[in-house]
């Protein structure tokens, strides 16, 4: 059994946890070894899991109301005295609302504020399409100076969340709402720009981001009773990209399919598409929201609906696989 | 309609709420409740609308900012006759209008998109400005909560309505004092409301929110009012009508259970009764 992987992943045991969870007690962590980090919220405490950190460290936690802009550009005030805030709200209101004070506050001033963006993607469920943040990554991944992060689990997202606690950069942490698989052991790896192979194949890499990590392991497990060998990449840092990962994986199997929780344009994949279309162009598919808005129901059935699914990645896999 | 009516009517409204949001698992029913008697009065009372023709022109338009409220929306909506009272039970699922929160091109009726909060006095605004620059002599209303006062852009917004004394607007605040992570005061002091909108060249008028006399007679002095734009800060209460739910901020986002259900239900009937 490789060891970065959760033993029970492969059951019908496998436990679940929101990565919110897990960066909610990455926060607790990162507050007790630093007195400098201090988290801001916009009413939207219980939701974000910083009010754990809020219990904790009341004094260091920063209720902003309602006004996402200004809490954005009072972290950058807060960052440049020497202080490391986490600010934290829905994917759609940060950086969604204050992507120009991200922009111009945070980034070009290159102050250490850390975003933690939760709800994005589909699976937001039933609020619908308003609250679904689907554009997040390609508003993060133009951004000079700024690193973006997609954890699979939420062991991944409070080790995301410490790793981003201690580098001296501003920081987008992309998170999802529901509980999902956790794929990860507390002592796998991970390092900010380190893609890890989860699962070594050599007829088509899968580079996922996300919980869709998961059904891409899960597609993987399935295919090699067919006898066709795919490669699952877990690809956790979107800025700055591993690329000799990426590449050194598609020059072995020769295509590849991304996979994301996001519209296909501008997102993880796209990432990755152009730094592959400059070094080793190969075919790729892409799976993701297809230039469309979502809408309310059941995480699941969103999910299945759109093809952010086992389904959806299957049939990208042998769609590439013949374009070979 | 006999503001006795209209309380039965709100009190319809109201048991669709907890019908709807407790069907659907997951929705906003505090809010909701408290500005039942307000929508009862906008859409059967005070709007010049015609559900039969949602697009009709010259209608009154009703602008809802705090989209997370719309389960009183979709409900009032229904009974007024937009659309079948079965539809209701749609609410947040898989291909229904009823979107959890208001998409304009999804049903009739919904003047906006909406539930980022924040943006629907400057939607107002835009409408208002339309109406003069078109010579249209439509009213435009919108409904905003006292959470989004939050919001820079809400004050952005009446800055702009204030400049250009867009008299045409008529909004209504939900100040119920609550908002997610506690009560207004608490998280973001608003106080004084009254003085900041009349700083901003707003006139205001404040009312209990369930008192129906008080709020009709608001509107038709605000919609008389020739100089300058009016809002209408409407004390409510959050959750009104079911006694557990009174007050409780807890009850911004959650749904009840099956069993909460029934007895809010109960609560409501009881309620009705009293008023035949
Ligand atoms: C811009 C924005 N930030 C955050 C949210 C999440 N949110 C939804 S409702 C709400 C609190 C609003 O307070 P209020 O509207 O007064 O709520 P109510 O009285 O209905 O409980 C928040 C922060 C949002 N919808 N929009
Ligand atoms: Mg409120």
């Amino acid at each position: 059994m490789n060891p970065r992987l959760n033993p029970k992943l492969y059951t019908k045991k496998v436990e679940l946890a929101a990565a919110r969870s897990g960066v909610g007690q990455g926060l607790v962590e990162a507050g007790k070894r630093d007195k400098n980090i201090v988290v801001l919220c916009a009413d939207l405490a219980e939701s974000t899991k910083t009010h754990l950190f809020a219990e904790k460290f009341p004094e260091r936690f920063i209720e902003c109301g309602v006004a996402e802009q200004n809490m954005m550009s009072l972290a950058a005030g807060l960052a440049r005295e020497g202080k490391i805030p986490f600010v934290a709200s829905y994917a759609v209101f940060s950086p969604g609302r204050n992507w120009d004070q991200l922009r111009t506050n945070v980034c070009y001033n290159n102050v250490p504020v850390k975003i933690v963006g939760s709800h994005a993607g589909i699976s937001v469920g039933a609020d619908g399409a308003t609250h679904q943040a689907l554009e997040d990554i390609a508003l993060c991944r133009v951004l000079p100076n700024l690193i973006v992060l997609i954890p699979c689990d939420a062991l991944e997202a409070k080790k995301a969340c410490l790793a981003a606690a201690k580098v001296k950069m501003p920081v987008y942490l992309r998170l999802t709402r529901p509980k999902t698989p956790i794929i990860t052991t507390p002592r796998s790896p991970f390092k900010i720009g380190k893609a890890q192979i989860l699962n070594p194949g050599k007829d088509a890499t899968v580079c996922a981001s996300g919980p869709l990590v998961y059904d891409s392991l899960m597609v993987a497990k399935k295919l090699k009773s067919e006898s066709i060998s795919v490669e699952v990449i877990n690809n956790h840092t979107i800025k700055p990209l591993d690329k000799k990962t990426i590449i050194s994986s598609v020059k072995k199997t020769g295509c590849l399919v991304t996979v994301e929780e996001h519209q296909i344009a501008g997102g993880a994949g796209s990432a990755v598409l152009e730094m592959l279309a400059e070094n080793f162009p190969i075919p790729a598919e892409r799976v993701g929201m297809p230039d469309a808005f979502g809408e309310s129901g059941e995480p699941r059935e969103l999910l299945e609906k759109y093809g952010l699914c086992c389904s959806g990645i299957e049939r990208a896999i042998k769609k590439v696989l013949k374009r070979k | 309609m006999a503001s006795k009516e209209l309380r039965k009517k709100a009190n319809l409204i109201r048991q669709d709420i907890i019908n709807m949001v407790a069907a659907a698992g997951s929705g906003h029913p505090a809010g909701a409740l408290g500005m039942a008697d307000i929508f009862a009065a906008l859409y059967f009372k005070i709007a010049k609308i015609n559900p039969k023709r949602p697009n009709w022109p010259d209608r009154d338009r009703i602008f809802l900012s705090n989209g997370h409220i719309c389960p009183v929306l979709y409900a009032t909506l229904a009974r007024r006759g937009y659309f079948k009272t079965e539809e209701l039970a749609t609410l947040r699922r898989l291909g229904s209008r009823l979107q959890g929160h208001p998409h304009r091109t999804a049903l009739p009726g919904v003047e906006n998109t909406s539930g980022p909060l924040g943006q629907g006095l400057g939607q107002a605004c835009g409408s208002a400005l339309a109406a003069r620059l078109n010579n249209k002599k439509y009213h435009v209303y919108c409904v905003m909560s006292d959470g989004e006062q939050d919001c820079g852009s809400t004050w952005e917004a009446a800055m702009f309505a204030g400049k250009n004394r867009l008299s045409n607007i008529t909004a209504i605040m939900d100040r119920n004092n609550i908002q997610i992570d506690g009560y207004t005061e608490d998280v973001m002091p608003l106080e004084p409301l009254r003085q900041k909108y009349e700083s901003f060249n707003w006139r205001v008028i404040e009312v209990d929110g369930h008192n129906l006399d008080e709020f009709i007679g608001a509107a038709n002095r605000a919609r008389k009012i020739e100089e300058k734009p009016v809002m209408i800060i409407a004390h409510t209460v959050p959750g009104k009508g079911v006694s557990f739910m009174e007050y409780d901020y807890r009850w911004h986002g959650k749904a009840p259970n099956g069993k909460e259900a029934k007895k809010a239900l109960k609560g409501l009937n009881a309620i009705m009764d009293k008023l035949k």
